[in-house]
């Protein structure tokens, strides 16, 4: 038992802090005392798996989960999820949810004052394939004020939920846009120290997913903690 | 390695719109052996105000201290309908709630058992990156020697024990508190 491997762990400044002042609700709710290591057990390189569902083709078109279209610029964003040796992590499950073409959440909480989209729930899920592939089809969300600070405004971005092969694997995480003026300004965006790991962050526009026409192509790939190396035999 | 992995982001405040789908405050149907366990709790920010915004995780092996997963070598019962997986918004007073069965002992690195114990993942607002914790079991000899309570300085250990409630041996409290007096303590995993 003692010698299953573990997964790594992030590199410094490859992943936020949990306190950032800058983000103003992260100031009550960041632990105060420093996290304990823990090395992975069995409890930890076992995770929840999800049986491969018949995804139906609406939990991955959110243009067609409503009677009429919504109002937008339609989006295909795909990409694969990998670890970090590249190898495809297949069959994990994949969330998403986004606010609407003019950045309104359907959310009780969400005051708003732009327009919901009858046509336009703002989620989807996937189950990757044997290559570690994903596809959505959506639009492409508006930005949104946030009252995190005078004149705040989220860049435009679609949540992601990923499970992974193992508990130490789960994240959760934020797809943006290239080339948004927003970028600078996020205190979200901008919470991770390490640049390329925020510009990771950043979908790439994609000509061969672009649906000739009809839709625009968006890549994002997503990348798990890597394996240590197998313990040698004894 | 040739990449390197994908820094977090918050849930933000509308997480429930993609993932309510597979909230799961039941963990174990009816056939499922084992014993019974209510384990209920409230998520507290630096005010000890209710988070109503937050949003647990949880994964445990089956009352054999078994995972339902792959890789787990173990001979041992697997249950076909039992998943170990958990999934629980917290309420506008920052409640949860959730049943399950008590989980089986599963081995720890060091050789030994670890005693029994829930895996939890919080999520919430304001979170940039999850947190990790763990829920023990009160009265459970396995304590004592347990891998990963004993890498916790003693007198923040009980923040990982679920406490019993007077007159009934079904429910359990355990909360989360995020910081201050009585912190909850998170694991770097
Ligand atoms: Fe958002």
């Amino acid at each position: 038992m003692s010698n299953l491997p573990g997964y790594r762990r992030a590199l410094t400044g490859t992943q936020p802090e949990y306190l950032h002042p800058a983000y103003v609700s992260s100031r009550k709710r960041a632990p105060a005392q420093p996290l304990v290591y823990l090395p992975h057990t069995l409890s930890e390189i076992t995770g929840p798996v999800f049986a491969p569902e018949t995804v139906n083709v609406k939990a991955c078109d959110l243009t067609r989960q409503h009677s009429g279209e919504p109002l937008g610029e339609r989006i295909i964003v795909s990409g694969r999820v990998l670890d970090e040796d590249g190898k495809p992590v297949r069959k994990t499950l994949v969330e998403v949810w986004q606010a609407n073409a003019a950045g309104r959440y359907r959310h009780k909480v969400d005051q708003h004052q732009a327009p919901l989209d009858a046509n336009f729930s703002g989620h989807g899920y996937a189950l990757t394939d044997s290559e570690g592939r994903y596809r959505f089809i959506t639009v492409r969300p508006g930005a949104y004020p946030w009252g995190n600070h005078h004149n705040a405004w989220r860049p435009a971005h679609v949540h992601f939920s990923v499970f992974g092969p193992a508990f130490a694997t789960r994240l959760v995480t934020q797809m943006y846009f290239p080339g948004d003026p927003l970028l600078p300004f996020d205190p979200i965006y901008n919470c991770t120290a390490d640049e390329s790991a925020r510009q990771q962050l950043i979908s790439a526009f994609d000509w061969e997913s672009t649906i000739p026409g009809h839709a625009l192509g968006y890549k994002f790939d997503i990348i798990l903690n890597g394996r240590e190396a197998t313990p040698m035999e004894k | 390695m040739t990449l390197r992995a994908t820094t977090s982001q918050t849930v933000g405040p509308f997480f429930s719109i993609g993932l309510e789908r597979l909230n799961r405050a039941g963990l174990a149907g009816p056939g499922i052996a084992g014993e019974r366990v209510t384990i209920e709790g409230r998520v507290l920010d630096a005010d000890g105000v209710g988070v109503p915004d937050a949003i647990i995780e949880l994964w445990q092996a089956n009352s054999y201290g078994k995972y339902a997963h792959p890789e787990d070598p173990q001979d041992k019962p697997m249950e076909a309908a039992f998943q170990g997986y958990g999934r629980i918004p917290t309420d506008e007073d920052g409640k949860f709630r959730f049943a399950t069965v008590k989980p089986g002992a599963v081995p720890g690195p060091d050789g030994k058992l670890q005693a029994p114990h829930i895996a939890v993942s919080v999520f919430m607002r304001g979170l940039l990156r999850r947190l990790v914790t763990r829920i023990y079991f009160p009265d459970e000899p396995g304590n004592a020697g347990d891998f990963a309570l004993s890498l916790v300085a003693p007198e923040r250990r009980q923040t990982l024990i679920a406490r019993k409630t007077p007159g009934t041996d079904e429910l359990l409290k355990w909360d989360v508190i995020m910081q201050g007096p009585g912190e909850t303590v998170f694991f770097d995993c």
